[in-house]
Formats: C-alpha cells, structure tokens, sequence
C-alpha cells in the first residue's frame, strides 16, 4: 500500500517577455494527500494548474518548492527509480498517449520489463495478456498483436491504463481519462478505474473540469482556480452546498438535466474578476482560510 | 417513425412555420467502398427555434450541417433528397439546385454557420475588423466604409466584445472572445438561420455558459433558427425546444426537450442520457459500487474503431 | 472541411493514423503499421525507382563490362558508332567506358556523402532537441551558423586550400558533408521537438524508460519517413556539389566522376567542337539521377503529410467519376 503526501507544492515558471523576465505561477502552495483506496479529484478549468500538478507529481517536472513525499505503509520513503513503480499516470488523449508504430503488446511489456524481475519472453506475454483481460479488453491474444490506430478511443484508453497499472503501480494519476471519449463510454471506463481501485487498493487523483463525474467518482474533491485551492473538502458537500464563490460559479455554469428549461435569458453573467483566490474553504474544518496561513492548515491531514 | 415526428409532432415548427426543410437528405463518401455518412435525414426547422443536434463520433451531424449548407467536398456527394429553405417573403428556395452566384448570395445572408473550432476557423494574420469588414464587403458592395465599420462595432457590442478590440488580431483575444465574433461574424448579415458546430466544446465550462447565454439572448432579440451540433446532451436539453439524435448517419429520435427527457424512445437516446451523471440530484445512472454490465457489455452501440 | 471522422479535441494524428483512417473509410481492415510507412506505387514512384535502379545497376555492373576508360587511341574525336556506342574523347578514350566509371565514382561520393551528411544532421538535430536546455541552443546556434555560410564558395575555398595530392575521394566527401547537414539537422530538429511533446513519449518517460531508449524506440521511428527524406535531399546534392567542384577542377584528384568528365569535355573543347556525345551523356546521367530521386522524395513526402495523398486520391476518383458518367452518356 502506498500514499503520497503532497505539502505546499508550488511551481513557477519565467516567462520571457522580450527582455523582461516574468514569473508565471502555476501552482501555489497546494497540499493534500492520496490514500489507498480512496480517490482525491482536482477540478479546476484550464490554467488553474492542474496538469502542472500532474506532472509534478510524476516527476516530469521539478517543484519550485514544497514537497512530495511517496511512502510505503511502514512510512519507508519511496525514492529513486522504484518511484516510477508505485506512481503512474494515464494520459488525457487516447490518440496521443500511444505510439502508433508500435504494438499494444509492445506497450504493455515495456512497464513490465523495466520494472519487474527479469522475466522469460513468455512469461511476459503472459502477464501482457492477463493486464489486458483485467481491463476487458478481449480477445486479449487478438488485441495486443493490433496497433493503436486499429483500436477506437475507448480501447485505446483502457490500454493506457492497463499500461499504468503494468508496473505494479499503487497511485494513479488520472489526467482527464475520459473527456476526450465518445460519450457513451466515458462511464465505461470511469467504472472500470473505480474498479481496479477496489481490487488493488489504489490511491487514485483524478483530475477534470467535470463536477459531476468529480462528484461521483471521487471521495475528496478539491477545487483549483489560477493554482490555489479555493475550496476543499467530501465531495458531497463541496458540490452541493459550495462555499467558495468560484465553486458555486461551476456548479452553476455545468449544465445540469435536472435544470431543465431554457436558459434564462436576462440572468446576470456573474463577475470573473471579483473571483478571490486568496482564500479557501475547508469543508473539513469548516473554516475559511487566508492563503497566508494555508501552509499552516493541514488540519485535514489529520493522519500525517 | 422519425419522418412522422419530425413533420407532425411539431409544435413549435407549426406555430411560426418552418424556415428550413430537409426532405430525405442522403449523404454518401465515395470512397472505394462508399460509406453513407447521413441515410434519410428528415426534419423541419421552425422560424426562430433552437433544434439541438446529438450524437457522438462519427454519427455524420457534421457531415449533415456541411451538406445543408452545400460546404461539403469530395469524396462527400449528396446522393438523395430536398432541402428548401422558406425565406420570409414567403419564397422557397431550393438550396440543392442553387449554383455559383445565386449560391453565393444566398450564403450567409440567409443563412451562416459558426464553425467548430474558432481558433482555426479565423485568420491568424489579419485583424478581427479585417475579417469582419471582408465579410460586408462580399456581400454588400455598395457599403460605404463607414457604414461597414458602424455594422462591424454593432454586431460586436451585440456579441459582448468591446468595439474597440476590433483592431485585434485573434492570438491576442480568449477562447471565449474568439467565438463570440464567430457568432458575430455569422450574425453580420442578419440571417434566418444560424448553423452552429460545437461552437463551445473547446471552452470551458464557466465561458460556455456565458456564450450559451448571449446565443438565446441573441435568439430572442432577433429571433432567428438555430441548429445546434454538440456531443453535449445535458446542454441541448437547456437551451432547445427539440432535439435530434443522431447514430451512425440516421436520425433516430427527434422530440421536443421535455419529452426527450422524461421518456425517451429509442435505446441509444436512453443510454446517451445515462452517461451524464447528475451534478445535484440523486446519483443517477452512475454506480459507484460496481461496473454497470450495461455499459461494459453492451456491443449494440460499441464504437467502431 | 469534410470529416470523415468528425472527433471534436482530437490533436493532430499522425501519418500511420491518417492512413489507417483512409483505409478504414474503405472498409478494409486497417494495415499494420510498417506497411503504412512504405509509399504506394505510383507511376511517379515506378518511375523513380526504375531510373535509380537502372543507374545504381549501370554503376556497379557497367565497369565490368566495358572496356578500359584510360586507353588512349588513335581514333580521336568520333561520334558514336558500332565500335564505340558513345564515341570517343579527344585522347580517343570510350566515353561509354568513361561514363561507367564515373557513374560509379559519382553514386560512390553521392551515398558516402549522403550517410555522412545524414549522422551529422541526425545527431544535431535529433539528439539536440530531445534534451534540450543549453545542447539544444548551442547545436541550434551551430546549424544557424553553417546555415549561413554559402555552400558551394565555401567547398570552393576548402577544397582550393587542401593540396591536390591529399584531396583523395574521402576528403572531398568530409568537406561535401560538412557544408550539407545543416538545413537537414533543422528540419529534423524542428521533427523532433515536435515529436517529444506528444504524449506517448512522455508515457515512455513516466514509465522509467531511459533517455537513449526514448530517443531510440520512441521517437526515432516516426521519424523515419522525415530522415528518409533527408537522405534522399543529401544525396542529391552531394551528387550535384561534387559534379561541380569537379567541373571546376577542385575535385577528388584520384577518382572519376561525372563532374570529372564534364571537367574533361570542357578542357577538351568539346561543345565549340560539337561532341555532344562527350558531354551530353554525363549531364543527362545526372539529371535522371537528380530526377530519379526526387520522383522517391515525392513518394515519401506523401507518407510524411497523407494531405498530400489524399488530394490525389480525390483527384484520381473524380476523373474515374467523369469517365464513368461519360460512358453512361455515350451508351
């Protein structure tokens, strides 16, 4: 069982601008924790930083400052080569995250070889075809001779996440898994996470711009605005009783079916510039909190 | 079936009357194997409705609106059917036979479209007023330039961009403002039907309501049609009066919002409901506790790959 | 503007993808993935390959059927006859015989100066912008500054600085490679950076690959078809820079080349003369050579944009289009 406890992180970026240099801050001291068997959801719109904790969290990029402590259940630290292991990610772009020249089977044995024991060439395979039956795609001897483009998006994503999950991986980092599937079976794959989450025990962060799929899926959700955590806490209570201006501006922006009726014409666009994000509200302690206290506030990481 | 329901349960199209009638309409890509994109499409579009168009991948809307619109290319060739356009001195135009210059000033003066993807669909190299003015100009010649610039500023203001950006050039405005002069672009004529693509898919989720927003206003003001394509079920069940669903190039259910909602008719509509889990009711269709067999085994509508 | 698969937020698919969508608009099962990367027949392909290959078998078979190029005879300046099918040079040499040789030294340098150029470029190129940071800018700075430096004066004034007697073939094919990898190590710099952000090789990096795997297993084989390319370009214009600093007199003092002969018929008067038979033939070898391999460029160029393609294919069925409904008029 692994967690990931993440403190303060924050990423800057320099942008140059001609001569000037600016600081472009990506994410700001954003903290929370991701537990076996428990779901974390980022929701935020694009620029609220996000993908940037993505990959943060994926050691594709470096914090600026803060940290991200991966541990083992008898609080050893996770470091080094093994932590590509335990932590893995599944892309946003069912098209992109695959190489179209090579085999789904390529794809798989890869994670496989890189981090299991050395294993015979049929013992590989054997595992490739068991990651791809857990993840219903069969038959699985037919599916990973084909090549990604002979594959539909749904496929493509299930073998992504089979290719997470390879490894032996424990966190799931989802970066937006379905928005960009077909309708119809973006529910799918969403259970089929929700299960390997079961049987694994994994800790899972999935990050979206949809409340409502956040909502169900998710235990935790928090919710991100220009980098900072504007609000925080079950998801139950963030979605249906949001504190946060910001939040309340989402759940009312989210088309809704049980809203039916015509959009009300002469309703007032709310105001995007008074949207502060220097304070926080968590659910957990039921307190708002000023930014400058936030890397004090881990009163809901209770466990640490 | 979808025939009888376009063409009689219409409330909507029978009160105002119909602005647009498509008859049949067949689409086919002659590839080597030829694919039929759109089999059979029927349906009226009443003056100044919202007629929400559904479906996923591949399901041939685009392919449809394109048609309609006679903007689609080889290997598309329309192979069937009528579409007649009832202009609002009571003519009726049949787009189909329409050729070369008449084709042309029929073109978005009577109706236009606002495409998918602003970004792409406007020139990176010139500013917004450029394009604008051009539009005028192609249209009405005998414009003078300060006329062209009163009408470029109007339909701005009327979209929600300040006048003054009209010296912009489209890296340097949002997502947001992009499609807002899109919309603008496709309103400068004042047509009578408004043909949008996914105009808010790329958006997020706060700037799409506000565009949504000024597409109803804007209907109300200067009540015109529109067809609206999207993906996006739970926003057509907002803003239109009916909806129509599309699979695989067929038209396969066709009904006013409410009704859609409430009872939906075929499987496909039923199932794209279901995959919109509800924000602030009950848990709905979505099942935390385990796979739903449904979704995970049913090949009825497995996408192709 | 028509979507053949209209799948809103897709990112741009790449070659393999594009013709597997094609192909599977026909209703065929797609094909596997190397299969997509080679060109389709196409007359223009046909073409190409048929002139490459007569020329690549007439320079590697022809010198050991013909005679000896250097005997000298009495026979002097003659067009062609039974004897000699191209005539003879002033010296009374058999241009066939001479034409051979060459052909075989020029397609020499050409590859030799072709793979050279294409390692250089690769590893600039490629190599550069995968890493990225302070390599990238510098092996950017230094394909910049070759960029900029004129080609062919600067072969000129390298190949006038090296004493004749050490300008041997390797030489003149250092110096060809030197002043020619630049533009290519751009392009494929430009590939690559493009390549390196899509997401299936920052998959590969979450997953624990190695730089050099990533670089090697990842990326390089979408890159195949930009290199080929590359290649094929280097060659052509090894060929063509080693024709002319022959014909200047700068060459590879040992070899014979194209260039050489033309060196040789411009020495010896042979267009006041009227020998077209001197110098015809080596000027025509090396434009069907030059033409041959851009006619494969143009094939490849289709499997690098599947545009490219797909503007023909559209072309192709509507004149299949005409001539069916011409001959449902007609009958």
């Amino acid at each position: 069982m692994t967690s990931v406890s993440v403190t303060n992180l924050t990423k800057d970026y320099a942008l140059r601008e001609g001569i000037r240099r600016r600081n472009l801050r990506a994410v700001d001291r954003v903290s929370f924790d991701l537990l076996p068997g428990k779901t974390v959801a980022l929701v935020g719109e694009s620029g609220s930083g996000k993908s940037t904790i993505a990959k943060l969290l994926t050691k594709m990029e470096k914090p600026s400052s803060g940290t991200v402590s991966v541990k083992l259940d008898d609080k050893t630290p996770v470091l080094g080569s093994v932590y590509r292991r335990h932590v893995q990610m599944v892309f946003q772009d069912p098209f992109a995250s695959l190489n179209p020249f090579h085999s789904i089977e390529h794809h798989i044995a890869r994670p496989l070889k890189i981090h299991g024991r050395p294993r015979t060439a049929s013992e590989t395979h054997q595992r490739v075809l068991e990651m791809l039956e857990r993840v219903n795609l069969t038959p699985a001897q037919v599916i990973a001779a084909k090549r990604p483009h002979e594959l539909s998006g749904g496929q493509r994503q299930r073998v992504a996440i089979a290719r997470a999950l390879a490894p032996g991986a424990q966190v799931l980092i989802a970066d937006e898994p379905v928005s960009m599937l077909d309708v119809s079976i973006r529910l799918g794959v969403l259970n089929l996470l929700g299960r390997l989450q079961r049987e694994d025990n994994l800790a899972v962060l999935y990050i979206t711009h949809d409340l409502a799929t956040a909502r169900h899926f998710s235990d935790e959700i928090l919710v991100l605005y220009r980098g900072r955590v504007v609000e925080r806490g079950p998801s139950d209570d963030v979605i249906l009783n949001p504190q946060h201006p910001y939040t309340q501006l989402l759940a009312q922006a989210a088309p809704d079916p049980e809203r039916l009726g015509k959009v009300a014409a002469s309703e007032l666009p709310p105001d995007r510039d008074a949207i502060d994000n220097t304070v926080c509200f968590n659910h957990f302690s039921k307190r708002w909190v000023h930014m400058d206290e936030i890397s004090a506030d881990l009163s809901t990481l209770e466990h640490r | 079936m979808s025939a009888d329901l376009s063409l009689e349960h219409a409330p909507v199209v029978t009160s105002r009357g119909p602005v647009l009638t498509v008859r049949n309409l067949s689409v086919v890509y002659e590839t080597e194997h030829p694919v039929p994109a759109v089999r059979n499409a029927n349906f009226q579009l009443g003056r100044g409705e919202i007629l929400g168009l559904a479906g996923e991948s591949g399901c041939g809307k685009t392919t449809l609106a394109y048609a309609i619109n006679r903007l689609h290319q080889p290997p598309a060739r329309i192979s069937a059917g009528q579409v007649t356009f009832h202009d609002r001195d009571g003519q009726d135009i049949d787009l189909l036979a329409l050729e070369d210059e008449a084709l042309r000033r029929f073109r978005w003066s009577k109706l236009s479209m606002v495409f998918q993807g602003a970004m792409n669909a406007l020139n990176p190299v010139r500013t917004i007023g450029d394009q604008l003015d051009d539009t005028l100009r192609a249209h009405h010649q005998s414009l003078r330039k300060a006329a062209r610039q009163d009408r470029c500023a109007e339909v701005l203001t009327l979209v929600g961009v300040d006048p003054k950006r009209v010296r912009s050039y489209p890296h340097e405005l949002s997502g947001g403002m992009r499609q807002r002069v899109m919309i603008a672009m496709a309103m400068l004529l004042e047509p009578q039907v408004m043909i949008m693509d996914e105009p808010t898919t790329a958006l997020d989720v706060v700037v799409q309501r506000d565009i949504l927003r000024e597409i109803v206003r804007l209907k109300e003001e200067l009540n015109f049609a529109v067809i609206f394509i999207t993906h996006d079920l739970p926003l057509l069940l907002e803003i239109s009066d009916r909806i129509a669903v599309m699979l695989r190039g067929e038209i396969v259910e066709l009904d006013t919002a409410e009704a859609l909602y409430r009872s939906a008719a075929h499987p496909y509509t039923r199932k794209l409901l279901a995959s919109f889990p509800s924000l602030s009711g009950g848990r709905g269709a979505f099942i935390r506790s385990g796979e739903d067999s449904d979704f995970d085994r049913d090949n009825n509508f497995e996408e192709q790959p | 503007m028509t979507n053949i698969q209209s799948m809103t937020g897709q990112t741009q698919a790449s070659p393999t993808e594009e013709l597997a969508n094609i192909s599977r608009g026909r209703g065929q099962r797609p094909k596997p993935a190397w299969r997509l990367m080679l060109p389709t027949p196409t007359p223009w392909l046909i073409t190409g390959l048929i002139l490459i290959g007569s020329i690549i078998i007439f320079g590697a078979v022809g010198p050991l059927l013909v005679g000896d190029p250097a005997a000298i005879s009495n026979t002097g300046l003659s067009g062609p006859s039974a004897d000699h099918w191209l005539g003879t040079t002033q010296t009374g040499q058999d241009v066939l015989a001479q034409l051979a040789h060459a052909t075989r030294g020029s397609l020499q340098i050409g590859f030799l100066v072709g793979v050279l150029a294409t390692l250089l470029s690769a590893f600039f190129g490629i190599y550069g912008a995968y890493i990225g940071g302070f390599a990238d800018e510098a092996f950017s700075l230094l394909s910049n500054v070759f960029l900029v430096i004129p080609g062919l004066p600067l072969v000129i004034v390298i190949s006038g600085f090296v004493p004749r007697e050490s300008r041997g073939l390797w030489t003149i094919a250092v110096v060809l490679a030197l002043t020619s990898w630049a533009a290519s190590a751009r392009v494929l710099r430009a590939q690559t950076l493009s390549v390196r952000n899509r997401d299936y090789v920052a998959a590969s990096r979450v997953s624990g690959e190695r730089a050099w795997r990533v670089i090697a297993v990842e990326i390089l084989p979408n890159l195949l078809p930009v290199l080929a390319s590359q290649f094929v370009f280097a060659v052509i214009a090894a060929i063509l820079g080693e024709a002319g600093l022959s014909f200047l007199g700068l060459g590879a003092s040992s070899s014979s080349t194209l260039g050489t002969m033309l060196f040789y018929a411009q020495n010896g008067f042979a267009l006041p003369l009227g020998a077209w038979w001197w110098f015809l033939p080596p000027g025509l070898m090396i434009a069907l050579f030059g033409m041959g391999l851009s006619l494969i460029n143009f094939s490849i160029d289709e499997i690098i944009n599947p545009k490219l393609k797909n503007a023909r294919l559209v072309r192709k069925r509507a004149r299949q289009a005409a001539r069916i409904q011409k001959k449902a008029v007609t009958s």
